[in-house]
């Protein structure tokens, strides 16, 4: 989550779902949280029952909507127009927090003389390199292409930061040696190149008319909105945003966010009880695949892969070019040593680099996208799907599938027979044809196992296994470790050095149950104990992550997890104990058992309470150290008036009064100076396939968005006739993935796929309620039953034009009692450049009476000859070529 | 001491887990798997196997002088009332329904024999017959494709098949002194379960509440004088019953008895006389 990453310090939602209750008004916008989080939903209607204004912007009217006090409609893919404006009207009226935004934000920062914003030249920041248009070739040169755009300084196009960074002035050093430099800084906020000044232009044509005009949002609803956010922010009140994957799968997905971030650092509402940014994971455990990662370009706990356009090919390299000077990222070597202690155990010294070697370089995107391009051009052999349906939720589906066939092996592990284990027999597939060798390993559910779940406050819950799994079912953990044990006997004889990955790693999880040892069993605690990292000496176990050291005399195997079990005895993820409000016997949160984040925010620079009804975390003159209802966030006995030394590492270069610690200079940055590939400030582009030339500037799309210009993945194009209305996908509460679809009670309540339409476009197109519709885009058409209703609305942009949106779940595909063609079969191949998400919450679309044609062949099951591959992936300016609108 | 259900509607986000969890701990199959068509609700309507069902109301107001639509959709998880006269039990001539220890309308399943003479009795419509196909050991099986063939071995629905069906209140549970499935599913605590004289109260206060941020808040089943009496399963309600597929005078079928004697009786006479006219002038 590189958007709150980036503004605020670590990539995870800001406080917990407990503390919404304390909010006097709730934005939820890219969520649809009373169906997706319904027992989370309970604190919402806490707060709403306190008389907090709730408040739901979303393209279609939902069961949120119905609980929300206020409903605002909004074309999907323009939020950026929408929070951009409210930032604006913020910003106009003065209704910022001045102290706040002064001391605890980067809006005082001064930027350089290079830079330029998008308002200066036409939707681009400066720094954008066009000539990252290169020629075509095979994929695996395009793989390169895609690692070049992922690179920090961009060698191979797209934006070079060089001038979004801020311009620095020599000081004394603290320690009286000399110079150093900082940030220069104008705490009047007066300065034109000041990021607030920068702010005020950016935003200063996002205005309610082109929210109306671009949004379709009616401008008195507009303006409910910004009012409600305004007067319910301040010293005595605070206001949160809650977003999920409605803002996410965008191809400006990031930027959303962002916005987002920039509007509650303005108000001064992060870190602070009913405050905050609530990210809201759409599954039991999405937190815990990203922090300890199922993703390819990162180490547990936020640590980067190595890379080779970094040149980290050893490991001083690696931390010279990931730990930062100043803030908590000081501390990154000692949690990189450490990680490697815990994967190799006595074969990493310091004489070898602690086996950094071992681990793999990253040449490029290896993310779920362009590898099931790669696959599909015959460039993967073998493909392990654990926990995962991506034949029915993938995007282009069917290209997926077509890439399985050409595969030599894939091993499926799943508790129900899913549309991918059996892609080999979907409507239109030859099974003859197919060499794919397909394993299908029955998995364990989730009451028949032990574990730990990480839900989206970051709590981690452990749960013990209730039955015995059905037949040869087994845990994914103990799938994993087999897989391991066994690799390890097969080259066990191996004197090949490529082999020492295998055999040094340590791999000692063992059940502590002799019957569960005796059947080969892993222990879930043993692999607990080892994330939470323990001396290597003496084996005792760390207390938390400020005693791991750099000089190898640590282990561990997630730094965000230390502490949650502290001895050998202790698992505080079993904590059970709760209370009405942070509850800290319950579960365990990262970091350190914190519940909300950046709480030194929620006291004035001086170390007090805002105001006594928002009080959360304060400095304790008497004891002189931080205290509250939460664990700090801040060096415990840093006092408000410890001055920044400038020139000193780590949080010594902070002031006391910097509440965002893991951040270089200590503060939210409004103004993202580098990390970000798509700019430093959100900007509205239109999304890949859009109904509308972007009226606000000449460039259409994000401009280093990463796409796939191939046959087997046409676009539909921007204002293209034959796709007139706009199409967004979303989940039901009655369904998650394969599981739900198989459980009778749950399939009689949403059994069939169906089309949200609204009625005028219903009369129109001739669409029958309950009857067949076929919803068509340029990657392929599916059917769905019409649910014709007046909740989703046609809305009205620039010059009285009428746009229609279409709703449809993407919870379906042809497996099990609840069955219908998937969503995934129209979504084309795109990516946002930062996180390599796709865009399925906006499309363009047809959509006609009656049922789809069998299916066949088509161009999207054929090879794409080597010649005709596009360079995927590649920084392009697609866009600029569209004529945009005369400013 | 009576127990029963209080179901706030401004609370329902419409997530059904209440059916679901009803439908778990009962171990009710499944009623089949159509579209509906009918805004979110595919399962239409309380049966015999659906012992707790919401209903979802749409409702798009387009005036002139509003800038944009306003849209309301209400929610609401419907249950059997559990009435003071239940026209269910009145009707029951084996005895098989009866008023348990907590005071909810309860039906013994191994005394019910089916007659069928409750369903039309409840002035609800929530008393429902289960439909029987024969099984192949000659054993009556629901008519359900669904319910997977290890679990019928077992269930409460086995044990009480070929019978009339309805919600117990979760009089095993409450024996166990645990709340209905329902009302422990319920996320928002909508549907709050508990001693009827608290709900009351509870209700009434809730009531005061809402008519104080202007919203028609009304209860159903607790102060009008019907002749089902109070409803052990009340309601809060914003808009007219009928929207939430509530009638809105509900009738006890039995308070028709007298008139339907007095007529049955005026016509016997009638006949009697005309009879005696005709055999007396022969």
């Amino acid at each position: 989550m590189p958007g709150l990453g980036t503004s605020f310090g670590r990539g995870g939602a800001t406080t917990f779902v407990q503390d919404l209750k304390n909010s006097d008004c709730i934005l939820i916008e890219g969520s649809n949280f009373a169906e997706c989080h319904p027992v989370a939903f309970r604190f919402v209607m806490q707060a709403k029952e306190r008389g907090a204004k709730i408040i739901h912007v979303d393209p279609r009217f939902t069961r949120t909507s119905a609980l929300a006090d206020t409903y605002v409609p909004i074309r999907s893919g323009t939020d950026i127009v929408f929070l951009g404006a409210i930032i604006n009207w913020v910003l106009r009226n003065e209704r910022y927090f001045k102290e706040y935004v002064q001391h605890y934000t980067n809006a005082s920062s001064i930027l350089t003389e290079e830079f330029r914003d998008t308002e200066d030249l036409e939707g681009l920041f400066s720094g954008f390199n066009e000539s990252a248009r290169s020629g075509g070739g095979g994929s695996a040169q395009s793989h390169e292409g895609a690692s070049q755009s992922r690179g920090e300084a961009a060698p191979g196009g797209g934006y070079d930061t060089q001038s979004w960074q801020f311009e620095e002035e020599e000081v004394p050093r603290f320690d009286g040696t000399g110079t150093a430099s900082v940030v220069r800084r104008d705490p009047s906020l007066q300065h034109e190149r000041c990021v607030f000044q920068v702010l005020r232009r950016h935003f200063a044509r996002y205005d309610a008319q082109m929210v109306q005009d671009v949004c379709g949002t009616p401008r008195a609803l507009f303006e409910e909105v910004c009012e409600a956010l305004a007067s319910n922010s301040g010293r005595e009140r605070t206001a949160a945003i809650a977003y999920a994957v409605g803002w996410t799968q965008h191809t400006v997905g990031v930027q959303y966010i962002r916005t987002a971030a920039i509007l509650q650092l303005l108000l001064g509402n992060v870190g602070r009880p009913g405050g905050g940014i609530m990210a809201l994971r759409g599954h039991a455990n999405i937190q815990g695949a990203t922090d300890i990662p199922t993703l390819y370009d990162l180490l547990p706990g936020y640590l980067p892969m190595p890379a080779i356009q970094r040149d980290e090919q050893d490991l001083a390299s690696y931390l010279k070019s990931n730990a930062k000077p100043t803030g908590w990222w000081a501390n990154l070597p000692k949690y990189m040593v450490s990680l490697l202690k815990a994967f190799y155990g006595d074969a990493a010294t310091k004489e070898n680099g602690y086996c950094f070697d071992y681990l793999p370089q990253l040449t490029g995107d290896h993310s779920m996208i362009p590898t099931q391009v790669a696959m599909k051009d015959g460039e993967v052999k073998g493909y392990f799907v654990i926990g995962q349906n991506p034949a029915a939720s993938g995007l282009n589906a069917e290209l997926g599938r077509a890439a399985m066939e050409r595969l030599e092996w894939m091993v499926n592990l799943d508790s129900y027979e899913t549309d991918t284990a059996s892609f080999w027999r979907r409507e239109g597939a030859d099974p003859a044809k197919i060499p794919t060798e397909c394993f299908f390993i029955p998995a364990a559910t989730v009451l028949e196992k032990d574990g730990t779940l990480t839900n989206t406050n970051r709590l981690l819950q452990f749960h013990e296994k209730a039955v015995e799994p059905a037949g040869a079912s087994r845990s994914d953990l103990s799938f994993i470790y087999q897989l391991g044990l066994r690799l390890k006997e097969c080259y066990k004889t191996s004197t090949d050095p490529k082999d020492r990955p295998i055999l040094d790693m340590t791999w000692a999880y063992a059940h502590e149950d002799e019957r569960e040892r005796s059947r080969g069993e892993p222990s879930a605690l043993a692999v607990m104990q080892e994330i939470n990292g323990y001396r290597v000496s003496s084996g005792e176990q760390v207390s938390g992550f400020t005693e791991l050291q750099e000089d190898g005399s640590t282990a561990c195997g997630g730094w965000i997890y230390s502490g949650v079990c502290p001895d050998k005895q202790t698992h505080r993820a079993r904590n059970r104990e709760a209370d009405d409000y942070t509850s800290p016997d319950w579960g365990f949160s990262w970091p350190a058992n914190r519940r909300m984040l950046y709480n030194r925010a929620s006291a004035d620079p001086a170390g007090k309470p805002w105001s006594e009804a928002k009080k959360y975390v304060w400095w304790d003159e008497r004891g002189q150290e931080w205290t509250g209802y939460d664990v700090p966030d801040f060096p415990l006995t840093k006092a408000p008036d410890t001055p920044a030394k400038p020139g000193a590492t780590g949080m010594d270069a902070h002031s006391g009064s910097d509440p965002f610690i893991m951040q270089l200079d200590g503060r939210g940055a409004i103004f993202v100076s580098s990390t970000l590939k798509d700019g430093p400030l959100p900007t509205h582009y239109e999304p890949l396939n859009s109904l509308v030339p972007n009226a606000l500037y000449k460039q259409q799309h994000n401009p280093v968005m990463c796409e796939w210009k191939r046959r087997d993945n046409p676009y539909n194009g921007v204002a293209n006739e034959d796709y007139p209305y706009i199409l967004t996908t979303y989940r039901l509460t009655e369904h998650s993935g394969i599981m739900t679809k198989y459980v009778p009670w749950l399939a009689e309540l949403q059994p069939a796929l169906f089309a949200e339409i609204d009625p005028e476009l219903a009369v129109a197109r001739n669409l029958k309620n309950g009857d067949w519709v076929t919803i068509r885009t340029a990657v392929g058409e599916i059917e769905a039953r019409a649910l014709v209703s007046g909740r989703i609305q046609p809305l009205r942009l620039a010059k009285g034009r009428w746009v229609h949106q279409i709703g449809l779940p993407y919870n379906y595909a042809p497996l099990g009692l609840a069955h219908g063609d998937s969503s995934g079969d129209l979504v084309p191949l795109v990516m946002d450049p930062n996180v390599s998400i796709h865009e399925a919450k906006t499309l363009t679309c047809n959509i006609r009476a009656g049922r789809r044609n069998k299916r066949k062949r088509s161009h999207v099951d054929e090879d794409v000859p080597a010649a005709q591959r596009s360079q995927e992936g590649a920084p392009t300016a697609h866009g600029r070529d569209f004529p945009g609108p005369q400013r | 001491m009576s127990t029963g259900f209080f179901t706030d509607t401004t609370l329902c986000i419409g997530c059904k887990a209440c059916e679901v969890a009803c439908k778990q701990w009962n171990e009710l199959p499944s009623d089949g798997f159509e579209f509906t068509g009918e805004s979110y609700d595919n399962t239409t309507e309380l049966s015999a196997t659906t012992w707790r069902h919401v209903s979802f109301s749409e409702k798009v107001e387009r005036k002139p002088e509003l800038p944009y639509p306003q849209t309301r959709w209400l929610m609401s998880s419907d249950v059997c009332k559990h009435c003071t006269h239940a026209g269910c039990l009145e009707a029951c001539p084996t005895g098989a329904i009866i008023r348990n220890e907590f005071g909810n309308v309860y039906i013994q399943p191994d005394v019910c024999n089916g007659c069928g003479y409750c369903v039309p009795a409840c002035p609800f419509g929530v008393v429902d017959l289960m439909q029987m196909v024969g099984g192949k050991d000659g054993d009556p099986k629901y008519n359900t494709n669904v319910l997977r063939a290890d679990r019928m071995e077992h269930t409460a629905v086995q044990a009480i098949g070929g019978i009339a069906g309805k919600c117990t209140l979760c009089y095993d549970r409450q024996r166990s002194d645990l709340e209905p499935a329902c009302s422990k599913a319920c996320p928002t605590e909508s549907i709050q379960f508990g001693d009827l004289d608290e709900l009351r109260e509870r209700a009434r206060k809730r009531v005061e509440q809402l008519q104080g941020r202007q919203v028609q808040a009304r209860l159903y089943g607790v102060d009008e004088n019907w002749s089902v009496g109070t409803l052990g399963a009340f309601f809060l309600l914003t808009d007219a019953p009928a929207e939430y597929d509530l009638p809105e005078r509900p009738v006890l079928p039995s308070t028709h008895q007298p008139a339907a004697y007095a007529s049955a009786a005026v016509a016997a006479t009638a006949l009697f006389l005309i009879g005696s006219l005709i055999f007396t002038r022969s």
